[in-house]
């Protein structure tokens, strides 16, 4: 049923195409740089309930934007199938004799090693500002909630693809799907801040607990307990994935 | 033994029908092609032959797999074309050759000698390290036809294969496809609205028209249909008495006069004309010109359909095929 070859082969052409995209990846590194650097900047003095008084507002930070860059990422690695659709790529990988699901694991798989990249360059440039790494497992812990985030919106990126023709729609999914998921996280403040009915909407959005992880994880502070944290955004990306997968199998190629 | 079999194949879009209950057989080893003008449902019915449509109703089989229920081992047996280039520009051709190549589950040392051996098919062995984007449209057009035989396929399907290149790189297309036909004995199913191409390629041709067969034959036997050769006299003066003898001889098959133009069909129209001027001549008519043309395909599809190919441009079918578009685009 899964093809091994299939989805390494999937995976490298990922690989090579974000290697060859410099210009891309620089392009989608700028966002959550700008973020981290100015909201930073801006509200370093400012003391924000919620925030521990010890806490400098870019430690706090550094988890969210991450996890921006992780959405961005993999929302948009999931969507790429409307890029191959345009290009016609997506018969060439359609009319293959592969299984469905391997063509979905292939494209997961490119994904998820494309935001860890990118979440990567973003917690070096913060070491560079100054964020400190706790310990080794810390990190490790972190790059399970990267993967968690990956694999969920990498998900909802086919969910989405497969309900849309081509890019013209890219618009609206940028400001009405991602940003919001994006600030109802928690990624630049504590949701407690949040009305109350903003808050629970909040509580169902898989980022807010991906954000919430990254936090226990590299700064051991958190509204939720880490293993909460995981068990819920793990459900999420189980269902999302199997999701995209089934909406992908159901789309048609041409 | 046959490579396809088809029994009342269907696919509406919509409400849209377009292919609408064809039937027909391809033999093993045979180039069969599929002419008609755009919207006609060839594409149509290739994407269903290729397992990336599903028939609405109706039945298929390529290689003896059904295309409904055993897609893998269809998609396994066929190598397919598509009229809109589909590769990975950002790859270079022999990336592009290697990730096909690995897809269809073919070894490393074997891959690295097949696709050694297509490129020198298609001639492109000095650009294979160049990205696809640098590529030009025949190089484009030569790399897929490359890519559809890295896995030995039985039956290849070409769409449109020179749909837009220019008259040489076609020439050179058009010979790659008959050697493939012939050395390597792979059945060949292409469409195309070019009746020269058709002509030229195909052993055996279904016109299609409105997503229904109007023919089905060897281009030799569909030419005979409309009679044989059109010889046209360009006469000065009064024909009367001419054309009552012309109609008596059973040789003619068809007689029309235009303005001062005689045109009748015939079988071996070059050996008439002597007989035909001597006719005239007999009865004081002066012959200024004559013209002796032997049947196309393009009047194969005129007297089937009514129209020249030609004739479609923006037609009916676009707009058919718009809202389609409009249509589907609205559902999601």
């Amino acid at each position: 049923m899964i093809n091994k070859t299939a989805v390494y082969v999937l995976w490298i052409r990922e690989m090579k195409r974000f290697v060859r995209a410099k210009s891309r990846v620089v392009g989608a590194l700028g966002m959550p740089l700008f973020f981290l650097a100015f909201l930073g900047m801006g509200f370093r003095r400012m003391a924000i309930p919620g925030i521990a008084e010890d806490m400098n507002y870019i430690q706090f930070l550094v988890p969210g934007i991450m996890g921006m860059s992780i959405i961005f990422s993999s929302t948009f690695a999931g969507m790429s199938v409307l890029w191959d659709r345009e290009f016609g790529f997506l018969k060439e990988i359609m009319v293959a004799p592969v299984s469905r699901i391997s063509v979905v694991l292939g494209r997961i798989a490119g994904g998820v090693t494309t935001a860890m990249i990118q979440a990567a360059f973003i917690l070096g440039i913060s070491i560079i500002m100054g964020f400190k790494i706790l310990s080794i497992l810390s990190l490790l812990l972190a790059i399970i909630f990267i993967l968690l985030i990956a694999v969920t919106f990498l998900g909802l990126g086919l969910i989405i693809a497969s309900k849309m023709r081509d890019m013209q729609g890219f618009g609206i999914v940028i400001n009405f799907i991602i940003f919001p998921l994006f600030f109802l996280s928690g990624a630049l403040y504590p949701i407690e801040n949040f009305p109350t009915a903003v808050r629970y909407i909040s509580y169902i959005d898989p980022l807010t607990y991906g954000v919430d992880g990254l936090r226990a994880s590299l700064l051991q502070v958190s509204s939720f307990s880490i293993v909460f944290n995981f068990l819920i955004l793990g459900a999420f990306s189980l269902v999302m994935v199997l999701l995209g997968a089934y909406f992908f199998e159901k789309s048609e190629s041409v | 033994m046959n490579a396809i079999k088809v029994e009342n194949l269907t696919k509406k879009f919509n409400g849209f029908v377009a292919v609408d209950h064809i039937s027909f057989s391809v033999a093993t080893g045979e180039l069969f092609g599929l002419l008609g003008p755009n919207g006609a449902g060839k594409t149509t019915t290739i994407n269903m032959l290729s397992t990336l449509l599903k028939p609405t109703s109706g039945f298929g089989e390529v290689n003896g797999f059904d295309i409904s229920k055993n897609k893998n081992d269809v998609r396994r047996s066929i190598g397919v074309v598509f009229q809109e280039p589909a590769l990975d520009t950002k790859l270079t051709g022999r990336e592009n050759l290697e990730f096909h190549a690995m897809m269809y589950g073919i070894n490393k040392e074997t891959r690295r000698e097949r696709i050694k051996k297509v490129l020198e098919l298609v001639d492109l062995s000095d650009r294979a390290r160049t990205l696809v984007e640098k590529y030009s449209g025949g190089m484009k057009r030569r790399l897929e036809i490359a890519r559809g035989l890295i896995h030995r396929p039985k039956v290849l399907f070409l769409d449109e294969p020179t749909l837009g290149l220019d008259a040489q790189t076609k020439r050179h297309i058009w010979d790659y496809i008959k050697m493939l036909n012939k050395e390597h004995k792979v059945t060949i199913i292409l469409t195309t609205h070019y009746m020269e191409e058709a002509d030229f390629l195909c052993d055996k041709i279904a016109i299609m028209d409105y997503g229904k067969f109007v023919a089905l034959d060897t281009p030799e036997k569909l030419k005979d249909i409309l009679g044989g050769d059109v010889v046209s006299l360009e006469i000065k003066g009064n024909s009367d008495i001419l054309m009552s003898q012309l109609k008596k001889w059973d040789w003619i098959k068809t007689l029309n006069k235009h303005d001062d133009v005689l045109s009748m069909t015939m079988e071996k129209g070059e050996r008439r004309i002597p007989e035909l001027i001597r006719a005239a001549q007999e009865n004081e008519v002066d012959v200024t010109c004559v013209h002796l043309r032997k049947p196309s395909l393009e009047d194969v599809f005129l007297h089937f359909t009514g129209r020249t190919i030609r004739e479609q441009g923006s037609s009916q079918i676009d707009r058919n095929r718009e809202m389609i578009k409009w249509r589907t685009w609205r559902r999601r």
